[in-house]
């Protein structure tokens, strides 16, 4: 345990219970909730429970963190590695950055959790099965453990650590319907879009990895103090270790928090339930990203000609997939194309060397995509219960003209509980489908104002959260880099349409398909996280205004990352991105707000930009170019690999023809028909026929007459009196 | 005196005619005589030899006629012995002529 002698007053002694909290809740509903059989209440009230006392201990530490003045307090936990040089132990690091993203992520992860048992409970029955609901459970609390290890390790090791859990819980999230597509049909596609997402995160992690190897290679550690009190005399004498460490953090980065060129699994991850997506697709997991390089601020600093490629990185991705959102039809897609922009945004201020703007922006992004994201959730379950109402009422007219045997109660229960799927249900239903919506909010107007709010936030309208963080970031860009700003500008401005886009085509005008007619607001469970969450989008500018005494993230962040220019409020900047954010509303009610879509009418944007519409609306082929560039000769090599390499050319003409053949050979006819037969088979046969010649022969002498006898015994005695008397 | 030498050289010459005598003849009874002949001619050389010892060395000798006796014992033995197998088989085969006693050939 590494406490400083000064510290006598704090909570730090609570940190492994971040990690352990949830891993107790895990646990509980793992091993305990299939034998007692806990209602689906019971699992999400443990599930939550162990998420907010992860949220308790998170304001605790952040609390002893800021009366000890931000100075840092590292706890050691466990050993872990202790080989040659290499020291690895599992020590939490507690200064305020890390306290920052504690309360971020705990603090959203609980309200998602809360939220949570409303949509699954729901969703479980859409998809038909009710037993799934605990597994979410566990899978949510896990991510929770990994992303707390992510943000309080204290060597780089350990984040990687909680960097491959969270990428571990990302895939089995997206894939928590693994057999069916986003409409419930038997598919590959959702466990297609984990793989993508795992495979994706894990070029980032060979990124990472390297980034760690040169790291220990050359400035001898992993732990942050140590890396970064050597840095600068590495800078000095071999500045392309420094260079090539962050930039290939820059490719961790663009794994795990979706930027060109590995963004490409995120918009697939909507595949999973839309709690998953909001916590880990865009409040948290793709943070941890951005939370990396500004924890690597200070190696950063020390290589300008990186910073600008980071940062050059992560403006074009927020233009790149503000592009795209504009020509997505699925509500989720279009929020995860947004995700991808805001990212990129964060990714840009941290390149610029902007860290308070970075994690501000990440704060109140976490605040207002969350909200999003659910709200769009509850939009989702309001248009599949109206669609299931749709469907029980058409159940209802199609059974009246069979009057006379009228069914009993359970009998026509039943029908109607089988029809829907059947009959109605012959065209696919797409609840997320934007064309299918309109009118909602008349059928769903709670939703509709959270919505709403949320939307206002991310366009970054005064005086909403994301105004301020945007605008932080805006500023920054406008007084060091030029370029950078005018893309952000034109992302900026591209966000403001395609979110009013969505705003006019989801909720006004009138509903374009029965389901919409037929939507239901969604109960209080799901409501209320997002009330809090919308307070917090509302309110969440205050965490640091641009104005004297108030700057307090930055002021918080500063004792961790060295003093940070606070700027005042740039009128012309602040103007100049509001006038854009309201035109862009503006010209986006022109479009659809104005002339409502009508069912079935192709999108307005579609004949005036002709190819330009196809290409946003097809995501401008990246997949396909990936899937022909990359994926195809891939699989085309490892096939032929395979297929001729290995089975035609190693197994079946070296092992089967040379190998087999010349054994087979060697045995057959060298051996058995040469040595054996004719070499040792001859020789021996040639031994049993030649004695049986001689005893041939020499049974001749046995001729059967006495005198021929006689003859050879008197020639015996003959011989050998001869030989006794001449001897 | 008849010097021992003759007497060696009519047992030769016995024992000579006795052997001619077994490999020439097919009739077993002959063939009897012959051998019977073979033996006495052996007699005749142990006779010889004992009384040439007696007379060199001058003491009485008797050993080579105490052989004879034994010499004759056995003769007479065999030739019982013989006799009855040549009956037994004149029984079986009603031919004693041993050309034609050839069954044990190999």
């Amino acid at each position: 345990m590494y406490l400083s002698e000064t510290i006598s007053s704090g909570f730090f002694f609570l940190a492994p219970w971040l990690v352990f909290a949830p891993l107790t809740g895990l646990l509980i509903n793992l091993i305990f909730s299939k034998p007692f059989k806990f209602s689906e209440n019971m699992v999400g009230t443990v599930a939550s429970l162990a998420s907010g006392a992860a949220f308790v201990v998170s304001v605790l530490l952040a609390y002893s963190v800021s009366i000890n003045h931000g100075e840092v307090v590292r706890w050691r936990l466990a050993e872990w590695i202790h080989i040659g040089t290499l020291n690895l132990d599992w020590t939490f690091r507690m200064d305020s950055l890390s306290t920052t993203m504690m309360l971020v992520v705990s603090g959203v992860g609980t309200l998602i959790h809360i939220y949570a048992i409303g949509y699954m409970h729901e969703d479980v029955r859409f998809k038909h099965d009710e037993g799934r609901f605990n597994r979410f459970f566990i899978f949510l609390n896990l991510f929770i453990a990994a992303m707390m290890i992510l943000v309080s390790g204290d060597s780089y090791m350990m984040l990687f650590v909680g960097w491959e859990g969270v990428g571990l819980c990302s895939f089995l999230l997206i894939g928590f319907w693994y057999e069916m597509d986003t409409l419930g049909r038997p598919s590959w596609a959702n466990s297609n879009a984990a793989k993508k997402a795992f495979i994706v995160n894990r070029v980032g992690d060979f990124g990472f990895l390297i980034a760690g190897f040169l790291m220990f290679w050359h400035l001898g550690s992993f732990q942050f103090d140590e890396v970064f009190k050597a840095a600068p005399a590495v800078a000095e004498s071999a500045p392309w270790v420094i260079v090539a460490i962050t930039l290939f953090m820059l490719i961790g980065v663009a794994g795990k928090s979706a930027q060109i060129p590995l963004y490409i699994w995120l918009p697939d991850a909507m595949a999973g339930p839309t709690p998953v997506s909001a916590l880990i697709h865009a409040a948290t997991m793709v943070t941890a990203g951005v939370y990396l390089v500004t924890r690597s601020a200070s190696i950063y600093t020390l290589v300008p000609q990186a910073q600008y490629i980071v940062a050059m990185v992560g403006a074009v991705t927020a233009l790149f997939a503000a592009t795209i959102a504009v020509g997505q039809y699925d509500i989720k897609k279009v929020l995860a194309y947004s995700t991808i922009s805001q990212l990129g945004f964060m990714v840009a201020a941290v390149g610029m060397g902007a860290y308070t703007a970075g994690m501000f922006h990440l704060i109140t992004h976490a605040f207002f995509k969350a909200l999003l994201f659910l709200s769009a959730g509850s939009v989702i379950l309001g248009m599949e219960r109206g669609h299931h109402h749709a469907a029980h009422a058409h159940a209802a007219r199609d059974e009246k003209p069979k009057g006379k045997h009228a069914l009993s109660k359970v009998e026509g229960k039943k029908e109607v509980k089988n029809h829907g799927h059947e009959e109605h249900g012959d065209e696919v239903f797409d609840p997320g489908d934007m064309r299918n919506m309109g009118g909602l909010r008349k059928t769903m107007p709670v939703t509709f104002w959270l919505y709403m709010i949320g939307t206002l936030a991310l366009a970054g309208i005064a005086p909403f959260a994301g105004f301020w963080s945007k605008d932080e970031i805006l500023l920054d860009a406008n007084l060091h880099f030029t370029s950078i700003y005018w893309i952000l500008s034109a992302a900026a401005f591209l966000t403001a349409f395609y979110m009013g886009r969505q705003i006019w085509m989801v909720f006004f005008g009138r509903p374009r398909h029965e389901a919409a007619a037929h939507a239901e607001e969604s109960p209080k469970v799901m409501t209320v996280p997002l009330m809090v969450l919308a307070a917090l989008s509302v309110l969440g500018g205050a965490l640091n205004l641009p104005f004297e005494g108030f700057h307090n993230l930055g002021h918080w962040l500063g004792y961790t990352l060295g003093e940070v220019e606070s700027l005042p409020l740039d009128l012309k900047v602040a103007g100049i991105s509001t006038v854009l954010a309201l035109a862009a509303i503006f010209i986006s009610w022109l479009i659809y707000g104005r002339n409502p879509l009508k069912a079935g009418q192709p999108d307005p944007l579609k004949k005036p930009l002709g190819f330009i519409f196809t290409g946003m609306e097809n995501k401008w082929f990246v997949d396909e170019a990936y899937f022909a560039v990359i994926i195809n000769p891939f699989k085309k090599t490892s096939q032929f690999l395979a297929d001729v390499i290995d089975w035609r050319f190693w197994h079946d003409f070296v092992h089967d023809t040379v190998i087999l053949g010349t054994y087979n050979w060697l045995s057959e006819v060298a051996l058995n028909q040469y040595a054996d037969q004719k070499g040792i088979d001859a020789f021996a046969n040639w031994l049993g026929a030649a004695t049986q010649s001689v005893s041939a022969a020499l049974r001749k002498v046995q001729n059967g007459f006495v005198r021929s006898y006689a003859l050879s015994v008197m020639l015996g005695v003959v011989l050998i009196l001869g030989y006794l008397i001449f001897k | 005196m008849i010097p021992v030498d003759y007497y060696i050289i009519l047992s030769a010459v016995l024992f000579t005619i006795g052997a001619l005598g077994v490999l020439i003849r097919r009739n077993p009874l002959i063939i009897f005589m012959s051998i019977e002949l073979m033996l006495n001619a052996g007699n005749l050389a142990f006779v010889a030899f004992g009384r040439s010892y007696e007379i060199a060395g001058g003491e009485p000798f008797y050993t080579g006629q105490i052989f004879v006796f034994f010499v004759i014992a056995v003769a007479a033995a065999e030739v019982a012995v013989g006799l009855a197998l040549i009956v037994e088989i004149f029984k079986t085969k009603k031919n004693i002529n041993i050309d034609e006693m050839n069954s044990l050939k190999g």
